[in-house]
């Protein structure tokens, strides 16, 4: 140690007193609060994100919960039943009827407007066949007052929603600019106005053209007949695969070949399982296309590495001590993991499954090549074995071929079936978060 | 349904062996249950396995064979000269498959007795016009090849059917006999019902593998059928992607180069946007932020990851296309043709991959020990000081990982592309223009009601091997960095 | 304690180097170190003992305030180094710790080479103007640490591939690159093996010519060995604090008897 000369090092010139900070000090101190600036920055950028996909799904979306509806009282006498049920054109003979109760109302409330019958079909369309069907079920309501809602159609819709304007309406079959002055006219005397649309939540799909008439409800079926195939599927094979896994698989090459498959199906891209969907189950083992069975078979692949890697993280979890002394009584491993270590790592896994299904709720991209999305869904599945094997639709592949159409009008119900969509994705959630807060144990 | 049903007469089978099982081993000990090696449900359990898994074995094999066999014996029966032109096989078996369907039908609603369907003798036009009046004919026109074809296809799948019911039924009731048989005193029931089980865990563990043979197989054998039909080299190098949408030929350009091109343009501006936001949340979140800040924030981020990936296409397609457009659109900048462009795909799919980013990466510097942060302070360091130029360089394998995972997540995205990122195939460095990636023309190739036997439809699946080696590829290479970034602080 | 090889324990200055009054440390709710007073010495080595949980380690670390980075650490009373107290409002800690460096239990060189290990501190602080009064800090403070000789000819390799006792010398070499006044040390030798222990005991003995050293320690022997004054703590109170020779030889306190002689601890 040659200290005379190391301790000629000219060290820099440094304030010496703690009580005065330097320039040095300031500036990095003014780098420090820059960086944390980053940091806040960054966060509140993340949740803006939040905030808008939030405000843009519930702002574009709330319109699908509503349509405008005509609300008419309307007698129709025995006589009246009866002339019409002579007559060659029968529905066109209520409708008959039913504009002159229209034109009553519009002059009873004090308003006038030109009245033609192809425009209230157009703003109504056919209402005959409506009131037809509902007399010839109902004979005993003949004669008395019933008030019908009727739903306007969508054109006429999109105007109280802001979708169709006077300045950008173009005349068609669908509407005149001039049946607005109607449509104007019914919602100032309170006969047209704004209803919740059953229609929507009920419905089924409807034509490329009818976007008023649209529901989700067939596919809200179709995703919860998928769900029951992933769910009885995927739970037993993904906790046995877990059990064999982490209570039994000896330390060899085959272990470590499942192991590493997992962890990689984990990883591949949601449009490949739809790929092995269509190879597979379609194109080799005829499969029905469309069918909530295949959905449900190519997502339980997909969800298997969710639930196995939930499942094992939750019987780790269980200390070996329970294991011990289970064995230690004389039970067999498999008693021991039967009896003790699964019951004891039930909530987890149970939680990890809620969260599994949750996703596979909202997958598409495999939908979209086993054939839901080509498939207009317009009817409910007429048994239990069919709500499984014949063509349906389910949530994410509806919202998607909604918002494929041309038709704006479709858009909104696209948003509207996200709101369900999440809203059930939120009470699948909610149900697993109470659950692990309810069960969690710690040791 | 008849497998349902014989799924349940098996489950019935195995019910009753169960009970005979169990009291038959009970009787063997003269009813005091003390006297058996094993408890006596184990005896029952042995039973039931026994009638339970041979039968079930045999189903599920016959049920894929036999659809294979069937259908390699009929097509042997269409003689080569009535496939038309601009056909293939795969089409006449489906018109074939079609056929017998609709004869199953026609049977089904009484307009024709099981035998006249069966008959091969029947009147060509006679057949056709009662599968007609039947409303089951919606194709053009029934040949003679394809109608004999489709009942012997009938024949054959009934005659099968037949046979694997009684093939099964024979098992499952031999197996539960055998399960008696056993079921003496003596005999060790839970060891052989616990071996069973055992076997039943390796097999479901086992569907792992399977599920990756599956995919590997569908992706090579098709990939293969399509590079019989179109050069792997024009695929693999080709600038031009435009398939005819007509029919066959070599009229289609399918090379794959402007898809990646797409795929890894919008991949960038995605890890663009998502690295910085994520990094920095994931450094605030774990360095800096008080725990209730980090207990509101940190789910508040992950939520942006549970949400399904088909909200984000929408919103790219409605609410981010159109607000780009209203700023860089001819109303603005006039950089922008359309809502759907490179912007707006990459846009979205960088605020869903934030979570991704944010989480991992906070779980790598979390794992970052305290003690190098405590030799950095006591230096005299700041905070952010420590960060950089301690805390990141550390964890740097690990987020290096994290990034990978990301990119491999936004190249196989594919709902924010098929809808936030247009349809036309383009090499442009223009991030305003409309492009397309790799998934999206998987999702446009497979949609269609095109024939699965044509060069337009096989090249998804060479695309789907390209996608899946590409992220197979980075997914194998992250974790490889991320546990051994792991290892090096245990 | 008859192998005690009780060294010199002339003191060059007899100036105080730190002063603390009444210093109180609460952890959330508890109360872990109650009114301590002492007078540390300049260019001395003082040492800490007492048994674990005592208090002694988070004495150390207020004096260069990590105790900050701890959030439910609060400290009360007067620390003062030459005359100025540390935890005033105006003072940064950043600074604080320039002149009170800081060694820890187990070693932590950064992963990153062993020049960039030593010259992290320099540079931060902006020591220097050039590489070249950069590389000749990281020789002085390696040839303090008694590294030099073993790691001239590797300097960029990673400071984690040493062993066990060039990492902690690494550390030291680290720790005196800022030219601090005060070099704390929390147990130092604790995860080393004794041939270690002995080269980190000789080079604390002579860090004590340019520096005032604080070391926490859990071997009395160490205690012995390399410092001048030692100061005994007992469930959060300073409970002695002297002359090492006199505390190991003579204790006032029947507790600190009862711990040197092994009756407690």
């Amino acid at each position: 140690m040659t200290d005379a000369s190391l301790n000629s090092v000219p060290a820099a010139p440094r304030s010496r007193s703690l009580h005065t900070v330097d320039e040095r000090t300031r500036k990095r101190n003014a780098a420090e609060k820059r960086f944390r600036v980053y940091g806040v920055t960054a966060i509140l950028i993340g949740i803006v994100f939040l905030a808008v996909l939030a405000v843009s799904i519930v702002r574009s979306g709330m319109p699908a919960f509503s349509r405008m509806v005509v609300e008419i009282d309307f007698v129709l006498t025995q006589e009246q039943f009866d002339e019409a049920e002579a007559q060659l054109m029968k529905t066109s003979a209520y409708q008959a009827y039913f504009n002159a109760a229209l034109q009553e109302s519009l002059n009873a409330a004090g308003v006038s407007a030109p009245f033609d019958e192809a425009a209230v079909e157009r703003i109504l369309g056919k209402t005959g066949g409506i009131l037809r069907e509902f007399y010839r079920e109902n004979p005993d309501r003949l004669g008395q007052p019933v008030s019908f809602e009727l739903p306007a159609s969508s054109r006429v819709d999109g105007y109280y929603k802001g979708r169709v304007t006077r300045d950008t309406i173009v005349d068609s079959r669908f509407l005149m600019k001039s049946d607005l002055d109607i449509v104007d006219a019914m919602h100032d005397a309170g006969i047209l106005k704004r209803g919740f649309n059953w229609t929507f939540i009920q419905g089924t799909d409807s034509g490329v053209d009818n976007p008023g008439g649209a529901g989700i409800g067939a596919s809200v079926i179709g995703s919860f007949f998928m769900m029951i195939v992933v769910l009885v599927l995927s739970l037993p094979i993904g906790v046995a695969a877990s059990i064999y896994l982490e209570e039994f698989a000896p330390q060899n090459r085959f272990t470590d070949l499942i192991e590493v498959n997992i962890s990689n199906l984990a990883a591949v891209p949601s449009i490949v399982f739809g790929i092995l969907g269509l190879a597979v189950f379609i194109q080799f083992m005829h499969l029905p296309q469309s069918a909530p069975l295949v959905g449900g078979l190519v997502l339980t692949l997909m969800t298997l590495p969710t639930i196995i890697i939930a499942t094992r993280a939750s019987l780790k979890a269980v200390p070996p001590s329970i294991r011990d002394a289970a064995l230690g009584v004389g039970a067999s491993r498999m008693q021991a993991v039967f009896h003790h270590v699964l019951p004891l790592a039930m909530p987890g896994i149970l939680t990890g499954t809620i969260i599994g299904l949750a996703q596979a709720l909202g997958e598409t991209a495999p939908l979209l090549l086993i054939g839901m999305v080509g498939y207009v869904a317009r009817e409910y599945p007429d048994s239990l074995v069919a709500g499984f094997t014949e063509a349906n639709s389910a949530m994410p592949a509806q919202i998607y071929t909604w918002a494929a159409r041309a038709d704006v009008g479709f858009y909104e119900k696209a948003w509207g079936g996200i709101i369900i969509l999440l809203m059930f994705l939120l009470t699948m959630n909610i149900i697993a978060i109470i659950l692990r807060r309810r069960y969690e144990r710690r040791w | 349904m008849p497998v349902l049903w014989l799924v349940l007469i098996i489950l019935g089978i195995a019910a009753v062996g169960y009970v005979l099982g169990r009291s038959r081993a009970l009787a063997s000990a003269g009813g005091d249950s003390r006297r058996l090696h094993s408890l006596p449900g184990y005896y029952g359990a042995n039973a039931a396995l026994k009638s339970i898994v041979p039968a079930a074995v045999v189903m599920v094999v016959w049920l894929l064979a036999q659809p294979l066999y069937v259908t390699s014996v009929v097509s042997d029966m269409i003689p080569e000269t009535s496939i038309a032109e601009g056909s293939s096989l795969g089409l006449v078996m489906s018109e074939v498959r079609r056929t017998a369907e609709g004869l199953d039908n026609a049977v089904g609603l009484g307009l024709m007795t099981e035998d006249f369907a069966r008959n091969a003798r029947a009147d060509l036009g006679d057949i056709t016009q009662r599968l007609r009046d039947a409303g089951q004919i919606v194709t053009s026109e029934v040949t003679q090849p394809i109608m004999r074809a489709a009942q012997q296809f009938r024949v054959m799948n009934a005659t099968g059917n037949l046979l694997m019911t009684g093939v099964v039924l024979v098992l499952a009731v031999v197996g539960m006999l055998w399960g008696m048989r056993e079921s003496g005193a003596q005999f060790r029931a839970r060891n052989v019902v616990e071996s069973g089980i055992l076997a039943l865990l390796v097999a479901a563990a086992s569907i792992a593998i399977l599920t990756t043979l599956g995919i590997v197989l569908s992706l090579v054998f098709n990939t293969w059928e399509f590079f019989k039909l179109y050069p792997a080299a024009d695929f693999f190098f080709g600038l031009e992607w435009s398939p005819s949408f007509s029919g066959r030929g070599g009229s289609s350009e399918l090379g794959i180069v402007p898809l990646l091109w797409g795929t890894f343009y919008i991949s960038i501006v995605a890890l663009a946007v998502a690295i910085p936001i994520g990094l920095f949340s994931a450094i605030y979140l774990s360095e800096y932020a008080s725990p209730r800040v980090r207990a509101f924030a940190k789910p508040m981020l992950e939520v942006l990851a549970g949400i399904p990936t088909i909200v984000y296409g929408l919103f790219a397609l409605l609410t981010v296309g159109p607000m780009l457009m209203r700023v860089f659109g001819d109303d603005g900048l006039g950089w922008m043709q359309s809502g759907t462009a490179v912007m707006t795909a990459g846009l979205v799919m960088g605020v869903m991959l934030i979570p991704f980013v944010s989480s991992l990466s906070d779980d790598i510097i979390n794992a970052v020990p305290q003690a190098l942060r405590d030799g950095s302070y006591g230096l005299g360091a700041t905070q952010s000081e420590t960060i950089r130029q301690v805390v990141l360089p550390a964890a740097l394998p690990g987020i290096v990982g994290a990034i990978l995972l990301a990119a491999s997540r936004a190249i196989g995205e594919t709902m924010i592309v098929v809808l936030g990122a247009g349809a036309a195939a383009r090499l442009s460095m223009n991030p305003f223009e409309a492009m397309t990636t790799v998934t999206a023309k998987i999702v446009s190739q497979l949609t269609g009601d095109s024939d699965f036997a044509s060069p337009e439809a096989l090249v998804a699946f060479a695309l789907g091997m390209t996608l899946f080696v590409l992220t197979l590829g980075l997914n194998v290479l992250a974790l490889y960095i991320v546990r051994k970034y792991r290892e090096q602080y245990e | 304690m008859d192998d005690m090889r009780l060294t010199e324990r002339t003191v060059d200055t007899n100036e105080s180097k730190i002063t603390a009054r009444k210093v109180q440390v609460y952890y959330g709710d508890t109360h872990a170190l109650r009114d301590v007073d002492v007078d540390i010495l300049d260019k001395a080595v003082t040492a800490f003992i007492g048994p674990s949980g005592c208090g002694k380690s988070t004495f150390l670390r207020c004096i260069n305030r990590m105790n900050d980075t701890i959030s439910v650490a609060r400290v009360e009373g007067e620390i003062k180094l030459d005359g100025e107290d540390i935890y005033d409002a105006k003072v940064d800690p950043v600074q604080l710790r320039a002149k009170v460096g800081m060694v820890f239990q187990k070693p932590n060189p950064f992963p990153k080479s062993i020049y960039d290990n030593v010259s992290y501190g320099p540079k931060i602080h902006g020591m220097t103007r050039s590489k070249a009064e950069l590389d000749e800090i990281v020789e002085k403070s390696l040839r303090r640490a008694a590294l030099w000789d073993e790691v001239k000819d590797r300097l960029n390799e990673p400071g984690t591939g040493l062993s066990g006792g060039q990492q902690q010398r690494l550390c030291i070499a680290r720790a005196v690159a800022t030219e601090p006044e005060v070099l704390l040390m929390d147990e130092p030798c604790s995860a080393l093996d004794p041939i270690a222990t002995a080269q980190v005991e000789e080079l604390i003995d002579e860090l004590r010519s340019n520096f005032s050293v604080v070391i926490v320690t859990h071997s009395m022997q160490q205690a012995a060995r390399v410092s001048q004054r030692t100061a005994f703590f007992h469930l959060g109170y300073l409970v002695e604090y002297g002359e090492t020779g006199q505390i190991f030889t003579n204790p006032k306190d029947p507790r600190t008897e009862s711990y040197i002689t092994g009756r407690i601890g």
